[in-house]
């Protein structure tokens, strides 16, 4: 039972990543039917917004602290964060734990920017090609992404902690009467999938309750009447992008903590995210979350001890085999509409 | 002979009766037209004799064997032909690509793994290709690109592509749907070449009165989906239920 | 000749004429001189070049023809690996076999792998091709260890003891075509320059020959002429009495086949295997490589993995005292400030510079490097080429 639960809650935030990745895929294929393989390059650029935010925070000045010495005993050099000069010392270090968090509110505009440009510079000429050059040109805006960053962050993972408050483990097991230190589960893992859940929340209460979001559904199911009732929904399917991109871009800030970025975890998790959404079905919304969290939860249920011994490396492909079955049994997914991309 | 039997045929979707008690025979070597308002479930009659849907009830029996439960292909080697409201050409390839095609489908079957000849080189194929194309009056236009055609080109060849086939029943689905008046005339006066130098049985499904008195041997005039009448042209002309059925439709 | 028209004879002239002669057309640069390092006539990037033209081309076979877009062509062409080495392994070091079963293993993948993943199109058969090539990829890191040699992959070794070779106890067998060692070479020096002829890159150039030419009787046959009609409308095709699926489950194979050869030529010149080979990023390599050069073009998959291992070898060496020396003759500010701009896209950077040309090619060129070089050769004849070019446009051209 212990164990059970262990594994359901480590699927969680593998989960909550791939839901969200998912959604934003699903939501830009179901608005603009366009196959985004860049879309694992704009998770991993939110995480690079998070390493960005926190060098921006620790930028620093050198001043010679008079009090101090050196072992010559020369008056020792120390970098001060420019937080320092404008909070003082004791706001500024928590200004610099919190950096992770303080991402979010940097990463929206600048994840919402980079969606649009993406959109109006590149995407939009695509919409009459064919998938496969979809698939092709954003698979090239991918790579070219992925090098930037490279360009600017290096190849290495850079790792960057969440608040110190939260890095810390509970024992979740003693909560829910189990015997202590059965079940340990990290604070930050269980804060992802909480901001997960508020993220979905709120994307699918935007698109259900208001008159944008009703728009921008009504124009998933027929652009072309939505467009003679003299709606400008290209314009909205633009924002819906960025909307999209800021998803992806968040999924990815607050996923730092837990996997130190590096330039190609986008392409790690698009291919998983593609077969999320195909799992979910093409275009469909809580489907992209419901296989998000499934195959989340599968993958480390797959990963216990006991199951590998009966099927060994079953971990490593239960996800791709779910994936096969599924399209041949069912392809339109879980929650797919009949007849999109069905064939 | 009724070279084509379609009996008792009903289809339905979701709370819709498309097609209700459908009986229909079609004589060999005659042009038949099925014509009907919008919604009368002539297009649905004409996928479920190719395949494309399976009745709920009823059979359809071509040349005294069901057709049913067979894949398009299969259907089509039967011996039965279609032509697309839209025309369906492989708009990749050039026209004589296009009119070798059927050839080899009809010389080779289903598939065949012939990879190291060479296309061109097949000799009794481009013959045949090449006097199908002089039969339509396209021969100088082999070499074309055909996604680039008129549409009446495209109809032509298309048209070319299931005769090439020998096929023993070709349907038409509104053949001139779209077309400018020229075109429309000139798929006409094609299908009563078609009709008086080849032994082969025309079923042709037809908004275009024009085209239907025309062409036609027989009518049966579809509504609801069920057949109203079904009788000669000069009867069909004067006939209340028909006015009835065109007039209910328009007012 | 061979069954071919004339044109497509003198193309397959001059590709073998290109890669009889590479050794002296790669290294135009005489030996010691600055340019030198842009000589690319060594025999380790020359057969990879011809091993990833084969690739390619067999990757064109199905994508090109078909229009069904796999990404996970390099499973077959690290299947094909395994199979060769194990080959090398137990029966003979001679490369015939180990190649034979190379392409044979592939095959029967791919078979498999192609009935499945065939029963859809469009980007669900994209998404099943990959989710297969990532399961291969994670068991042979994994649970397949004992046959792949997990994460350090598969090389021969001193206790390895073929069963038609003799080797003396204790020494490392040497991959070889009926006792002539793939990595034997033979040097000419003519005034500066030196020229490398390798024996096992004249066997894989023979063999790439071999295989582009079968690739041009495949697509003049009718089997091509079906391949491409199932591209293009696979109703017609349907109601013309034809199973399209056959046709693209033998594309599929034989393109998986030629993977394996590829593969299995890998394990022959360099006599090692690692499941990276299968890796996504590598069956995106080959889908870069066939649309670069021009997908559906018979010559378009050899530019382009020409040109991707080309850059991958030669413009990744690039580094920042080279852009310096270059650009020496500027003065220092505008010298420092061309390199900085030049040098993201060089060296560790070329990935950049492909990322970028691929994305071009794909929005202005979707015919490839074939059609750049067709649109250039438009613009130099001028005119008269332009009054008849209305003409031209209706009429299709046959692919180059």
């Amino acid at each position: 039972m212990e164990a059970i639960i262990l594994q359901i809650l480590n699927g969680l935030d593998k989960g909550s990543a791939y839901a969200l990745i998912a959604l934003g895929l699903t939501l830009i294929f179901g608005t603009l039917g366009v196959v985004n393989f860049a879309h694992g390059a704009l998770f991993m650029i939110g995480a690079f917004c998070a390493v960005t935010l926190s060098r921006i925070l620790t930028l620093s000045h050198t001043v010679i602290d008079e009090s101090k010495t050196d072992f010559l005993g020369n008056p020792l050099k120390v970098d001060v964060p420019y937080v320092y000069d404008f909070f003082g010392q004791a706001t500024g270090d928590a200004i610099i734990d919190w950096a992770v968090p303080l991402s979010i509110l940097f990463a929206i505009p600048v994840m919402m920017l980079i969606g649009v440009v993406m959109e109006r510079g590149l995407i939009k000429h695509f919409y009459k090609r064919p998938h496969a050059d979809q698939i092709l040109v954003t698979f090239g805006l991918a790579i070219v992404l992925q090098e930037v960053i490279k360009y600017f962050y290096g190849a290495n993972p850079i790792p960057t902690p969440a608040p110190e408050a939260f890095t810390g483990s509970f024992d979740f097991g003693a909560m829910l009467g189990f015997d202590p230190n059965m079940i340990i589960y990290p604070y930050w893992r269980i804060i992802y999938f909480i901001f997960a859940a508020i993220i979905i929340g709120g994307v699918f209460a935007f698109l259900q309750f208001t008159t944008f979001g009703m728009v921008v559904r009504a124009g998933m199911a027929d652009r072309e009447t939505v467009k003679l009732l003299g709606i400008n929904i290209d314009r909205r399917f633009t924002l819906m992008f960025g909307l999209a991109a800021a998803v992806a871009g968040l999924a990815g800030v607050m996923y730092t903590p837990i996997n130190s970025p590096n330039y190609h975890m986008g392409m790690d998790f698009l291919v998983l995210s593609f077969v999320v959404v195909v799992v979910g079905g093409m275009g469909s919304l809580p489907g992209a979350v419901l296989a998000g969290f499934l195959l989340g939860t599968l993958e480390s249920f797959a990963s216990m001890g006991a199951v590998l011994e009966v099927l060994p490396g079953i971990n490593q492909i239960v996800i791709y085999l779910v994936a096969i079955i599924i399209l041949l049994t069912r392809p339109r997914g879980l929650m797919g509409r009949k007849g999109v991309m069905e064939d | 002979m009724a070279i084509l039997e379609v009996k008792n045929v009903n289809k339905r979707f979701g709370g819709l009766q498309a097609l209700g008690d459908v009986n229909l025979s079609v004589e060999e070597n005659t042009v038949h037209a099925i014509i009907g308002p919008n919604g009368a479930g002539k297009s649905t009659l004409l996928n479920c004799l190719i395949g494309k849907l399976i009745p709920d009830t009823g059979s359809v029996m071509f040349d005294g064997q069901s057709v049913l439960g067979r894949k398009p292909y299969q259907i089509n080697q039967m011996g039965i032909s279609r032509v697309f409201q839209t025309p369906e050409i492989f708009g990749d390839l050039t026209v004589l690509e296009n009119m070798m095609i059927p050839i080899f489908a009809k010389r080779d079957g289903a598939f065949r793994l012939h990879a190291f000849e060479n296309t061109f080189a097949e000799k009794h194929v481009m013959d045949q290709a090449m006097q199908m194309l002089e039969d339509l009056n396209m021969a100088d236009k082999r070499n074309f690109h055909s996604a680039s055609m008129s549409r009446g080109d495209k109809r032509r060849l298309e048209i070319g592509m299931c005769l090439a086939q020998e096929p023993r029943l070709l349907l038409l689905d509104e053949p001139t749907a779209g077309m400018a008046r020229a075109d429309t005339n000139n798929t006409i006066d094609l299908l009563k070449q078609i009709k008086e130098e080849r032994d082969i049985t025309i079923a042709i499904i037809e908004h275009d009165m024009h085209v239907v008195f025309s062409l036609a041997e027989r009518i049966t005039v579809l509504a609801q989906g069920t057949p109203l009448v079904e009788d000669t042209p000069d009867k069909i002309k004067g006939h209340p239920k028909v006015r009835e059925a065109y007039l209910g439709e328009s007012a | 000749m061979l069954g071919l028209d004339s044109k497509d004879f003198k193309l397959l002239l001059i590709v073998a004429a290109l890669t009889m002669l590479a050794p002296f057309i790669l290294n135009p640069f005489p030996e010691g001189s600055g340019m030198a390092q842009f000589n690319a006539g060594y025999p380790d990037l020359m057969q990879r070049f011809v091993i990833f033209g084969i690739f390619a081309i067999g990757f064109n076979i199905l994508f090109g023809l078909t229009g069904y877009l796999s990404f996970g062509h390099a499973a077959f062409l690290g299947v094909g690996s395994y199979g060769a080495m194990w080959m090398m392994k137990l029966f003979s070091l001679n490369v015939l076999p180990a190649i034979a079963v190379g392409i044979i293993v592939s095959g029967i993948f791919a078979l498999a792998v192609g009935y499945v993943s065939l029963r859809r199109s469009g980007i669900y058969f994209s998404i099943l091709t990959l989710a297969f090539a990532q399961m291969s990829y994670a068991l042979a890191y994994s649970v397949l260890t004992p046959l792949t040699g997990g994460e350090t992959g598969l090389q021969i070794k001193s206790t390895d003891n073929p069963l038609l070779s003799t080797i003396p106890e204790g020494e490392i067998g040497r991959a070889s075509l009926f006792g002539l060692d793939m990595r034997a070479s033979y040097e000419m020096n003519a005034g500066d320059w030196l020229f490398t002829f390798n024996a096992g890159y004249y066997i894989a150039a023979l063999i790439m020959l071999l295989a582009f030419y079968l690739s041009i009787r495949i697509f003049r046959s009718p089997f091509g002429t079906m391949l491409r009609a199932v591209k293009s409308n696979q109703t017609r095709m349907y109601y013309t009495g034809l199973n399209a699926r056959p046709y693209t489950l033998a594309a599929f194979v034989i393109s998986g086949m030629y993977a394996g050869l590829a593969g299995g030529l890998l394990v022959a010149m360099d006599t090692q295997v690692g499941p990276e080979r299968m890796f996504w990023t590598a069956s995106g390599e080959v889908v870069l490589m066939t649309i670069l050069g021009g997908a559906g073009t018979l010559i378009g998959p050899v530019l382009g993995s020409g040109v991707i291992k080309y850059m991958e070898n030669i413009l990744s060496k690039i580094n920042k005292d080279i852009l310096h020396e270059w650009f020496a003759f500027l003065p220092d500010g505008l010298e420092d400030f061309i390199v900085a701009i030049v040098y993201p896209f060089v060296g560790k950077g070329w990935h950049l510079t492909l990322g970028l040309i691929f994305m071009a090619v794909v929005i202005f060129l979707p015919g490839g490097l074939v059609q750049g070089g067709q649109k250039i050769a438009r613009l130099f004849r001028g005119k008269k080429a332009s009054e008849d070019s209305d003409e031209k446009s209706t009429q299709s051209t046959p692919a180059e």
